[in-house]
């Protein structure tokens, strides 16, 4: 590559920044006519790309620009108001440039359409709107012509360009650019003059060189967790304290490097603001979205794979959601739409709400399409609650476009959505208030590129299961893996707690052996699209952070499989990919009646609001109970990997140093001689950044129950106390022992 | 003019072949295997060649040829892809051989359909004849063995 091709490359990448920068921008101005800043930056952004565009000679480009920060530079001195047809022009004018770049990218000159017309229409524009405007100052009679004289020695253009700025303007621009007040007048100018965002403290990187990065911290990952299980026989004091920095290091090294893939959600959300401006103007809605977290980063990977599913669920909110002003208006609500994006970190995942407040969905219309596409029959139709009618969007026999324009509702695509989310391993979820709106919440991770997973064994292998689909793990033993395991016609089932739970055997689907022992089974259940089932493996071992990697052409085509990884003893183990081995299994996608009244069964109970509880033993006192939400997991670690720091009682969990708290501490109860023995019993919490340990005598269960809770609020650290298996049990508030120890367990 | 090739030769069953030591990134004796259920029957299992994660294809069974003895480890000629690499699992391991062009002959029309396929040539070297590999066909699924299922 050669420095001019250097050079090109540098101004495609700032010139489509700017150009996102402009669409959000003119749409912004659209709203606050008036915004001076809004207005600098624009006018800025179109600048730079004419100083550069006629430096490096693509002249078509450049005369493009030209005109259109001719007619900005009318509107920067306020000789006319931002009308909406002016507004259509200047984003025809970004298209234009933008196609245009496109062209350079692929061919190397700017094409060879000249855009006339969009270049008349901007010169018509300002013509019209100068005339209008009445009185036109004395400079302006003589309008600019649309196609100037290339201005002189490229080299010098932007840098001449400044002087006709004035002092005010400049000021702006540079406060704009620069939210932090610093550095003299020149350097003001100069960031100005490149465009913005630009600080000196940024570098652009190859994301190619990102990517390798990432790969060889895999590596590192996977070398160290090695390591990690070859000390467990070493004794060499020396060489264990250089391990435990080495996987301190990794950890630190690791997260470093996966921040640096991390981009804001605004780089997909920037766009938005444009979609819904273009599309609102051709339904002849108005439509106003907000954002909210737009700063909430995620794995450039994740950004990527959600762009499209995001994009499809706004143009549906619009198209299909907000209904026209007058209908609005009708209805007694205000002419204008609200959607509303909202992006947040909990619990190691990222959520993002996308909710409007339009028609919402037709339970009936709905209900009635379902029985016209044969889904359900009028009788279980009948029987499902509004809930389970609004998850049927997803169903893939909602999905044909005929079939959702007829019913008013969303769902084109839902289901493609649906799979794409849950591909890169998050969840959709919709609700609807019929009349007042619908909002899609999703669920992703962080990274795909290093996962918590189960680790389970069958047929004598080792397979990783991602942690986001695991809901919990049952073991049966002895009599009860005979008698609790249930057949309807050879097919076999588990009672979770009063709900039939088909069972998927692994040996079977990967036709494999069975190694396990014989009279135990082991059950890890799952969910997958919306639909819980147990799988049977052999053995359970552990969870482990897994590093993902891709499997080789000759394996990518089987469903049983998400990747492949490389496990702490150095040998490869299979990731499972839970979706794909449902839908072998047919636990999921075929039959839809069965998916429906099944979610109905889990909607009712819900109605009946359950809560599932960890029921422990604490002292020699009856029982006490966890709500399982503030579970994030069960150890059992052994006591002497207890160490002291500042008087408090510690240990290094998943490359953390947790804190631990003695729950019998904090209820002030007696230990029930748990301190003899060799392991201790710990419910791992979280609150998303941090994790602290709560040391308990005993796990007892887990039980789901509908609480009617008594004496909430009464004492610090209780939730209160609420019968639980026809036992009085005390309720635990985590978040409030938590906080109690504040700074201690690492909230400062 | 003549040009030269080198090749790295390796034993299969009762076959001497050879692949274009260009194609070939290492050999390596015998590595654990990780068995993948529902592959196809080419595909013997995954290896871990220093934390990267390499299909190995069984020869022989891609040839058609009679399966190992048992008790006897393959060993494996790793070779580049485009898309990642790939270990071919051999017999024994030879030399690098050094051909002039003019020792290289087609593969006889004789031989079987399948050897045809994979067998770009045949050299002619003093005591014996190598075949040569087309490690690409060899690598790519044959049309019919869908994966899996």
């Amino acid at each position: 590559m050669n420095e001019f091709d250097d050079v090109v490359n540098d101004f495609l990448v700032e010139s489509h920044e700017g150009l996102d920068r402009l669409d959000r921008d003119l749409v912004q101005l659209e709203k606050e006519p008036n915004s001076r800043d809004t207005l600098s930056s624009i006018f800025r952004t179109i600048h730079t790309i004419k100083g550069t565009c006629g430096f490096l000679g693509f002249s078509r480009l450049e005369k493009v620009a030209h005109a259109g920060e001719n007619l900005l530079s009318k509107l920067r001195d306020g000789e006319f108001a931002l009308d909406p047809a002016i507004t259509t022009a200047l984003l025809q004018a970004v298209d234009a440039i933008r196609s245009m770049l496109t062209a350079v990218e692929a061919a190397g000159n700017d094409g060879d359409k000249d855009y006339a017309d969009v270049i008349a229409l901007l010169a018509k524009l300002q013509h019209n709107a100068l005339r209008a405007a009445g009185a036109a100052p004395a400079h302006s009679t003589v309008p600019l012509p649309a196609l100037p004289a290339r201005e002189p020695a490229p080299a010098t253009a932007v840098a001449q360009a400044e002087p006709q700025w004035d002092p005010v303007q400049r000021a702006a621009a540079a406060a704009s650019a620069t939210p932090v007040a610093s550095a003299g007048p020149a350097d003001d100018v100069h960031r100005a003059v490149a465009g913005g965002a630009v600080t000196d403290s940024t570098i652009r990187v190859d994301v190619v060189l990102l990517d390798s990065l990432m790969n060889l911290v895999g590596e590192l990952v996977l070398a160290r967790n090695q390591i990690l299980q070859h000390t467990t026989t070493q004794d060499d004091s020396v060489f264990l304290a250089t391990c435990q920095r080495l996987n301190l290091i990794t950890t630190e090294l690791q997260e470093g490097v996966m921040k640096t893939r991390m981009q804001p959600i605004g780089n997909v959300w920037g766009k938005f603001p444009r979609v819904v401006r273009d599309l609102a103007h051709a339904c002849g809605k108005r439509v106003r979205i907000e954002m909210e977290g737009e700063e909430t980063e995620l794995d450039k990977t994740i950004i990527e794979a959600i762009k499209d599913p995001l994009t499809h669920i706004v143009r549906n909110a619009i198209d299909h959601g907000i209904e026209l002003p007058d209908r609005r208006t009708a209805a007694g609500k205000p002419a204008e739409g609200v959607l509303r994006l909202h992006a947040f970190h909990e619990g190691g995942q990222v959520n993002i709400e996308i909710a409007d407040d339009g028609a919402g969905l037709s339970v009936e219309r709905l209900k009635a399409k379902a029985i016209e596409r044969g889904l359900v029959t009028a009788e279980q139709a009948a029987k499902l609650s509004e809930r389970d009618v609004v998850q049927m969007v997803f169903l893939p026999g909602f999905s044909t476009a005929a079939a959702v324009t007829n019913i008013s509702g969303r769902g084109v695509g839902m289901d493609v959505v649906r799979t794409n989310i849950e591909r890169i391993g998050g969840t959709v979820e919709l609700s609807s208030v019929h009349g007042h709106g619908t909002t899609l919440r999703i669920k992703i991770p962080l990274t795909l590129a290093i996962i918590p997973a189960l680790v389970v064994s069958s047929g004598g292998a080792r397979y990783a299961i991602p942690q986001v689909s695991l809901l919990e793990l049952v073991r049966l033993e002895g009599e009860q893996a005979k008698k609790r395991i249930e057949y309807i016609r050879g097919v076999p089932v588990y009672r979770l707690r009063g709900t039939l739970l088909p069972l998927v055997l692994l040996n079977r689907q990967l036709k494999v052996p069975g190694a396990g022992e014989p009279d135990v089974v082991n059950i890890v259940i799952l969910q997958a699209d919306g639909r819980q089932f147990g799988l049977v493996v052999d053995e359970i071992n552990d969870t482990e952070e897994i590093v993902v990697k891709p499997l080789g052409k000759h394996l990518k085509g089987i469903a049983a499989y998400a990747g492949s990884t490389i496990m702490g003893d150095g040998r490869v183990a299979l990731i499972l990919d839970i979706l794909g081995i449902a839908r072998m299994a047919r636990v999921v996608g075929e039959r839809c009646e069965r998916a429906l009244s099944k979610q109905a069964e889990t909607e009712e109970r819900a109605e009946e609001k359950r809560h599932t509880l960890l029921l422990v033993q604490v002292g020699s006192r009856g029982c006490t109970a966890i709500p399982l939400t503030d579970v994030a997991r069960l150890e059992e670690l052994p006591r002497d990997s207890i160490e002291w720091t500042a008087g408090r009682q510690v240990v290094q969990y998943r490359g953390e140093i947790m804190p631990l708290l003695w729950l019998s501490d904090e209820v002030g109860c007696e230990r029930l001689g748990s301190d003899a023995e060799e392991t201790l019993q710990v419910v791992v919490h979280s609150d998303g950044k941090h994790q602290v340990g709560i040391v308990v005598d005993r796990i007892l269960d887990i039980v789901e129950e509908k609480l009617d809770i008594q004496g909430a609020g009464s004492v610090v650290g209780y939730k209160g106390r609420a019968v639980v298996q026809g036992r009085v049990t005390d309720l635990i508030d985590v978040a409030a022992i938590v906080a109690r120890h504040g700074a201690l367990v690492g909230q400062s | 003019m003549n040009t030269r090739q080198q090749y790295c030769t390796f034993q299969l069953a009762d076959l001497f072949l050879g692949v274009e030591v260009e194609r070939v990134q290492e050999v390596l004796r015998y590595q654990e295997m990780t068995r993948v259920p529902l592959a196809p029957r080419m595909v013997e299992g995954l290896i871990n060649l220093r934390g990267q994660i390499v299909t190995a294809i069984d020869l022989r069974r891609r040839l058609e040829l009679p399966a190992r003895e048992a008790g006897r480890d393959p060993m494996n000629v790793v070779v580049r892809t485009p898309e990642g690499a790939v270990s071919l699992l051999v017999d024994e391991i030879g030399d690098v051989v050094d051909v002039e062009d003019e020792w290289l002959e087609a593969a006889p029309p004789t031989l079987a359909d399948d050897g045809q396929k994979l067998i770009r040539g045949v050299v002619k070297l003093d005591n014996r004849l190598m075949l040569i590999l087309d490690a690409e066909r060899a690598i790519a699924a044959p049309g019919a063995e869908a994966p899996g299922l």
